[in-house]
């Protein structure tokens, strides 16, 4: 029944349809008929649409107005063909969409059929042909060229071209436009009870249904020009907005609201109205009350009396129309009396009283099912869960079922005093570390909360990230990753390592003893006498003193021609000689202190010279000073090539080591033999820039420190022997054990390597004690001492006691810092030298004096 | 050479780790199957020794799970129970979509269920092992139990929670277990030691919660689900232990006296139950009816000697202490206030022997009135109150909380009505040397070992004048101490000065000329220097680990030196206000 009442309602409704579409068939050929003659108004419309150029190809209006009545549909269908953009139809469809009497649905359907029908409005495509040209161009608005009969076409191609031509995003504000537009076109219809002029097909059904004059069709192009001609002042009054059912806010930034029928702007009125406008109008216009803004065409509505009664109707909540009657007595559709008869004659049928077969046939297989057990009544559910003795059985022996490598989560912390709601003042956090603590992240907090005080516990509000935290406390133990970590507790004074004390490693210099005051520039280099009474010292003022050692006098001051780079004392006590070296020179001096007979010798040593048969050419010219200067105790002049650095001395006190560092070349050190006047240069090859160099106290080594290595060579052998890796950036300075087997190098890294030159090649110890670059190293003669003098100012002096045991390794122990110098120009000490007897150190430093620690 | 070249990352540690979408697709669940299934099992990421080794060289952030763990879970039978379900909803959605009721009907009857219980035992294979891990299921289930009845979770999950939990305070009470509380700004911490096992729970304050929007409920309620059985049996078994009746049932005589009054409001008579457990005022029934009293544990003696024998008296000690503690409220009547939180008071009161009672309005289960006369104490939240009973005390709320904290009945005179209260100092901080130890805290350790100085010191309070000389006094020290490191600094400063001085002119040595004093000082100094020299010599590693851990001391004695000195200058301003109201008032 249902069903087909649904059957009924969709055929009524398909009925509707077709009543809905007939009227077109019959609407649409009255014009042929009208166009033919050709007196009528009518070819004037066709003899324009042929004089088109396209016109030639296919005129579709013309084609599709002439041919539905005498020719059959497949004609049709080959117009189509024709078009250029017919391909797009599949042939099967365009042929059904064109049903040869129907031309108001093909419209749509190939509309609908088309990919690009916003392009394409169908009216156009098949009214007006050419859908390139903008209409407006070509057909000026209908109503002033026309003759009446056309004007309702071509304002139907103008209003479609101006369409066309415009734009989309023109006609609404960007984004909504191509859809806005699109519905905007579509809802117009409804809307508009003229909407004859809209080209779309609904529209014209509507209006043709709407027209009253449907049924004499003759008249009716006629009729509606009449009155559209009769009327002019309608036209220019009724100026609808085509923008259709849109928020109106989108023209708020444009001059115009909307676009009327001919596609024209629609401008608002030049001046809105401002509060006094509207003041006075309230004030003055008795009719203010019943005026409505109508936002559409931005005019003001005066009401009729009949609309505001139907307001005032609807405010009251009663029916709109004055005439409904809502208190009609009520009619039953069926009599509420129960008739003894039955409405219908007709016996019962069999089934009724016949037990089903197929029923029985259910019900026994349910039977059975229920006699074997396999149906069985429904439980009732358990709401509650049910607990019980879950570890009665348990293994104390079980390991956790997966696996040993489970971490189990950490507990929560535990609140401290901070937290209570009633802390100990001290807890509470002052203004500045309030602010502090909101402005940090919440991840930095130490307190992920505000500690309050409140002053009793009904005071006391809800914790508002209560849940929050229990959320984390969840999300941390599922999601946070856990490693077992392993937390040593050691007790700090453990790591100290346990060091003989210094106190039972005396002697060696605790205090500063003298100070040594003369020098008015950086004292470069110091150097003590083998007798340990005298000490030389070179300086950046271009003078280099002598000092007695015990006194601090300075017994002598020489003036050289540059500033000193490096001075050493001849380690022979027999011989009295100090080489000085200063820009390219290297001078022997004989300073006449001490013992008149050494120095005597010396002067004998130097003047016994005999020059030999055979002169060499060499690096470096010896020359003999005389006259004043021999005075002043210069004795021999060895002028170098190049800028000389350091000298040292041989053990033995013949030999004599020069260095001229200088990247580029393999002239960088030179080995001098004083007593023979000889230069030679051990090098054949450039290894790097040489820093410093060393002769071995025993043996014929010779160390060369470069930049970031020590090689040891062999003299007699002339071959490298080792090579030691520091481990420094840049080498500074180097000092032998007297012992031979031990090496120190002080780097501008900060670093003391400490070399066994017996266990590798390596630094047996590093020692980063100073704070700044380290400039010179000493060790003791005969003490187990070793020193180093950095630019932090403090001169470190070591424990560093080498054994004969070959395999107990040397005991390293730092046993005092001494501090004294000044750092100036961010120099501090620059070199260090020992007592050649006593356990005392002198240091010399950049502030300009010399001190001696004891 | 020879054999196969062995490819990175296919063995070692990359192969003992899996990331999580790769065990999502091995045990083909979807996200939020995968999550309920790890937070079921108890399954977590792993964080590898060598992340980069794993994350076969990538440094991607990615999170690890072993793949033994996921292994293991492919043998998890509630993984079929999920993919049951989803079965269900598919099914159900189709009959809803068909309007097929009857189908409905039948579908929802047969809607799949699972268990957790072999998830329990398996993830704690002992009770004690559960018991260890009870903490946050407490503190979860209390959360839960104070939700509203409305929307973000069931309404049987609330009410199971609120069940589970009056069991657990039920069991607390009879067993007298509990230790330490704790009233902070989130809400109340209580730990109790069940089985010798420490166990802490926090209770919000009994509030609406504002829920927030950025939390997933679905991701709580997983873990409730999980926690909810897991407390269960853990009160069952805790209820055997002390041979009280699964599910509690009230004793026979208090049901008797709970009977008579209020019957009639409750529309369930299982809710009025429950209402009636959760008062917490009555006693539960056992399964055997044993006498009344406790038997008393008496440690065994055993013949022991030396250290075991120190041992041995020190548990006693302590079991006495403990024995103490639990009968701190004994034989004391309370009554509570509206306005107190009734269901915390009465908790801890019951749970050192305290008769507790209330309003009838405010609860059931109050067993006396307000006029009672045998009433000692009644806890009271206001400023003043108007109908005062002479025989007894009117306290506020933090003198229990701090009495039980203390182990001992505090002297009631700081907690009167109006007046201000002393700071509530959380129990849980156990301060070492080193730590800034609150002064009230110095005052309770005092008063513990039964000192009376700080009794005087409340007096010397009440008048100002005992209070100033006793300042006084202390200032005198603080001089004399002062002067003592003026001096010692002053020595010490002319020690370097002479020092600097005594080199020009090559004076002796100092510590030949040296008092005693200054004897005792170079000693010092030499150890000093000692231990300087010493770590110069330490190896790299060492040293920074040294340096690491000497920091880490800095700062905390800089943060308790911070929080002294805060101390100090909140003291120096409210003696000023003290004495400016004392000028004004002369």
């Amino acid at each position: 029944m249902r069903l087909w009442n649904e059957l009924s309602y969709f055929t009524c409704w398909i009925s509707h349809q077709a009543r809905l579409c007939t009227p077109p068939t019959r609407l649409c050929t009255p014009p042929t008929r009208l166009c033919t003659p050709p007196t009528r108004p009518g070819p004037a419309l066709y003899s324009t649409h042929q004089a088109r150029p396209c016109s030639v190809l296919h005129p579709p209006g013309q084609a599709l107005l002439c041919t539905p009545p005498t020719r059959p549909g497949p004609a049709l269908y080959s117009t189509h063909q024709a078009r250029p953009y017919s391909v797009l139809h599949p042939p099967g469809q365009a042929l059904l969409c064109t049903p040869p009497t129907r031309p108001g649905p093909t419209l749509y359907s190939t509309h609908q059929a088309r990919p690009y029908s916003v392009l394409h409005p169908p009216g156009q495509a098949l009214l007006c042909t050419p859908p390139t040209r903008p209409g407006p161009v070509l057909h000026p608005p209908g109503p002033v060229l026309h003759p009446p009969g056309q004007a309702l076409y071509s304002t139907h191609q103008a209003l479609y071209s101006t369409h066309q031509a415009r734009p989309c995003s023109v006609l609404h504000p960007p984004g909504k436009a191509l859809y806005s537009t699109h519905q905007a076109r579509l809802c117009t219809p409804p809307t508009m009870p003229g909407s004859v002029l809209h080209p779309s097909g609904k529209a014209l059904y509507s209006t043709h249904l709407t027209v009253p004059g449907l049924i004499q069709p003759i008249c009716f192009s006629t009729r509606l020009l009449t009155r559209f001609s009769l009327s002019p002042s309608f036209l220019s009054q009724d100026i609808r907005n085509t923008v259709g059912n849109i928020p109106m806010e989108w023209y708020q930034d444009y001059p115009h609201i909307g676009y009327n029928l001919d596609g024209k702007k629609i401008f608002k009125p030049i001046r809105n109205k401002d509060e006094l406008d509207e003041f006075l109008d309230k004030m003055e216009n008795p009719d203010y009350w019943r005026t409505v803004h109508d936002k559409t065409t931005a005019s003001d509505i005066r009401l009729s009396d009949e609309q505001v009664d139907l307001v005032h109707r609807l405010q009251k909540g009663q029916f709109g129309d004055v005439n409904f009657n809502e208190y009609e007595p009520s009619v039953d559709f069926f009599t509420n009396e129960v008739m003894i008869h039955p409405v219908t004659n007709r016996p019962q049928d069999k089934r009724s009283f016949i037990p089903s077969l197929i029923e029985k046939e259910k019900v026994s297989k349910l039977v059975h099912a229920i006699k074997m057990g396999w149906i069985k009544p429904r439980k009732p559910k358990e709401t509650t869960p049910q607990y019980y003795d879950l570890w009665a059985k348990e293994d104390p022996n079980a390991i956790l079922g997966r696996h040993k490598m489970h971490v189990p989560a950490p507990k929560m912390r535990l609140p401290g005093h901070e937290e209570s709601y009633n802390p100990p003042p001290e807890y509470l956090l002052t203004e500045e570390e309030r602010m502090a603590w909101e402005q940090q992240d919440a991840e930095d907090r130490k307190l992920p909360f505000l500690p309050q005080k409140h002053s009793c516990l009904r005071a006391v509000p809800a914790f508002s990230r209560f849940i929050h935290e229990r959320f984390e406390r969840c999300l941390d133990l599922y999601l946070c990753p856990r490693q077992r970590k392993m937390r040593v507790n050691v007790n700090p004074e453990d790591l100290i390592p346990k060091l003989p004390k210094p106190k039972d490693l005396q002697p060696f210099p605790t205090t500063m003893s003298l100070v040594y005051i003369g020098h008015s520039s950086l004292v470069r280099s110091i150097s003590a006498s083998p007798t340990g009474q005298w000490l030389v010292s070179g300086s950046d003022d271009c003078t280099v003193r002598f000092w007695e050692v015990n006194t601090g006098r300075c017994m002598k001051t020489l003036e050289v021609g540059g500033a000193v780079k490096s001075v050493a004392w001849n380690p022979n006590p027999a011989v009295c000689l100090v080489a000085v070296c200063f820009e390219s020179t290297v001078l022997l001096l004989n300073p006449g202190l001490g013992d008149r007979l050494v120095v005597s010798s010396t002067d004998q040593l130097i003047t016994s010279y005999e020059p030999p048969e055979e002169d060499k050419e060499q690096a470096v010219t010896w020359a003999l000073s005389e006259g004043p200067e021999h005075d002043n105790g210069h004795r021999l002049t060895l002028t170098h090539p190049k800028a000389v650095k350091q000298v040292v001395w041989h053990g033995k006190g013949d030999y004599l080591a020069s260095v001229m560092p200088d990247n580029s070349s393999n002239l960088q050190v030179l080995i001098h033999q004083v007593s023979k006047r000889r230069t030679q240069n051990p090098f054949r090859k450039n290894k790097g820039l040489v820093q410093c160099v060393s002769f071995h106290p025993l043996r014929p080594y010779f160390f060369v420190a470069t930049q970031r290595y020590v090689r040891v060579y062999n003299l007699i052998k002339q071959e490298l022997t080792k090579k030691l890796m520091t481990n420094c950036k840049w080498i500074s300075s180097m000092a032998i054990h007297p012992g031979g087997d031990n090496l120190i190098c002080g780097s501008y890294d900060c670093r003391l390597a400490w070399f066994d030159l017996d266990l590798s090649t390596k630094p047996y110890k590093m020692l980063r004690h100073h704070k700044k670059a380290l400039r010179g190293v000493a060790y003791h003669k005969h003490y187990p001492l070793f020193a180093s003098g950095a630019d932090d100012g403090s001169v470190i002096i070591c424990h560093g006691m080498v054994y004969n045991d070959l395999l107990q390794n040397p005991l390293i122990v730092p046993v005092k810092v001494l501090k004294g110098h000044q750092i100036t120009h961010d120099l501090g000490v620059l070199d260090v030298t020992f007592h050649p007897t006593q356990p005392w150190v002198f240091s010399s430093g950049a502030d300009a004096t010399i001190r001696l620690f004891t | 050479m020879g054999g196969l070249q062995k490819k990175k990352y296919e063995r070692g540690s990359a192969t003992n780790y899996i990331t999580r979408n790769k065990a999502r697709k091995k045990l083909q669940l979807s996200l939020a199957d995968f999550r309920r299934l790890c937070i079921l099992k108890g399954i977590y990421p792993h964080e590898p020794k060598h992340k980069k080794k794993v994350n076969k060289g990538s440094t991607a952030p990615r999170t690890f799970y072993l793949l033994k763990d996921i292994r293991f879970l492919l043998h998890e039978p509630i993984v079929r129970k999920f993919r049951e379900y989803k079965v269900f909803v598919r099914k159900l959605r189709k009959a809803y979509g068909k309007a097929e009721w009857t189908a409905v009907e039948r579908l929802r009857d047969n809607k799949p269920g699972y268990k957790l219980d072999h998830i329990i035992k398996e993830r704690y294979p002992t009770f004690i092992d559960a018991l260890r891990d009870i903490d946050d299921a407490l503190s979860m289930c209390f959360l839960f139990s104070t939700f509203a009845r409305t929307g973000k979770c069931h309404v049987q999950t609330i009410t199971l929670c609120r069940r589970l939990t009056v069991e657990w305070m039920n069991y607390v009470v009879t067993s007298r277990s509990l230790r330490k509380v704790f009233i902070s700004i989130k809400g109340i911490y209580y730990q109790a030691e069940v089985l010798g096992q420490l166990i802490t729970w926090l209770v919000p304050y009994q509030f609406a919660h504002d829920h927030p929007t950025d939390v997933d409920y679905r991701v709580m309620a997983t873990f409730t689900e999980m926690y909810t059985t897991l407390f269960g049996f853990i009160n069952f078994r805790l209820y055997q232990t002390l041979n009280l009746v699964y599910p509690p049932k009230l004793d026979s005589k208090a049901e008797s006296e709970l009977k008579a009054e209020h019957e009639e409001d409750y529309a369930m008579d299982s809710e009025s139950y429950l209402e009636k457990l959760s008062a917490l005022s009555a006693s539960l029934a056992r399964v055997v009816a044993t006498a009344e009293e406790e038997e008393e544990n008496q440690l065994d003696q055993f013949p022991a000697d030396g250290e075991d024998l120190e041992n041995m008296e020190a548990r006693e000690k302590e079991q006495k202490e403990q024995e103490a503690q639990n009968r701190l409220f004994e034989g004391l009547k309370f009554f509570l206030n509206r306005e107190v939180p009734r269901e915390s008071l009465a908790f801890i009161l019951r749970c050192f022997g305290a008769e507790v009672s209330w309003d009838k309005s405010l609860c059931i289960g109050g067993t006396y009135n307000v006029t009672d006369e045998t009433i000692t104490h009644q806890i009271v939240d206001r400023p003043d109150i108007d109908k005062q009973y002479i025989n007894r005390y009117y306290i506020q709320p933090q003198w229990v909380f701090d009495s039980v904290n203390a182990k001992m009945r505090l002297p009631v005179e700081d907690y009167f009505l109006g007046v201000t209260l002393p700071p509530h100092l959380s129990p849980f901080v156990e301060e070492k040397d080193g730590d800034y130890v609150p002064p009230e805290k110095l005052k309770l350790m005092a008063l513990q070992r039964g000192e009376k100085h700080v009794q005087e010191e409340e007096e010397d309070d009440d008048d100002d004048d005992d209070d100033e000389e006793y300042n006084d006094e202390v200032d005198d020290e603080d001089l004399t101490e002062e002067k003592n490191l003026k001096k010692m600094e002053d020595q010490r400063s002319q020690g370097k000065q002479t020092l600097a001085v005594k080199v020009t002119p090559g004076k002796v040595k100092p510590w030949e000329t040296g008092s005693v004093g200054n004897k005792v000082r170079l000693e010092k100094e030499e150890k000093a220097e000692e231990k300087r020299l010493a770590i110069m010599m330490m190896k790299k590693k060492e040293k920074y680990l040294y340096d690491k851990i000497m920091f880490g001391k800095k700062r905390t004695t800089r943060e308790a030196n911070k929080l002294a000195a805060k101390r100090k200058a909140h003291e120096d301003t409210s003696k000023a206000e003290k004495k400016q109201k004392k000028a004004k008032k002369q």
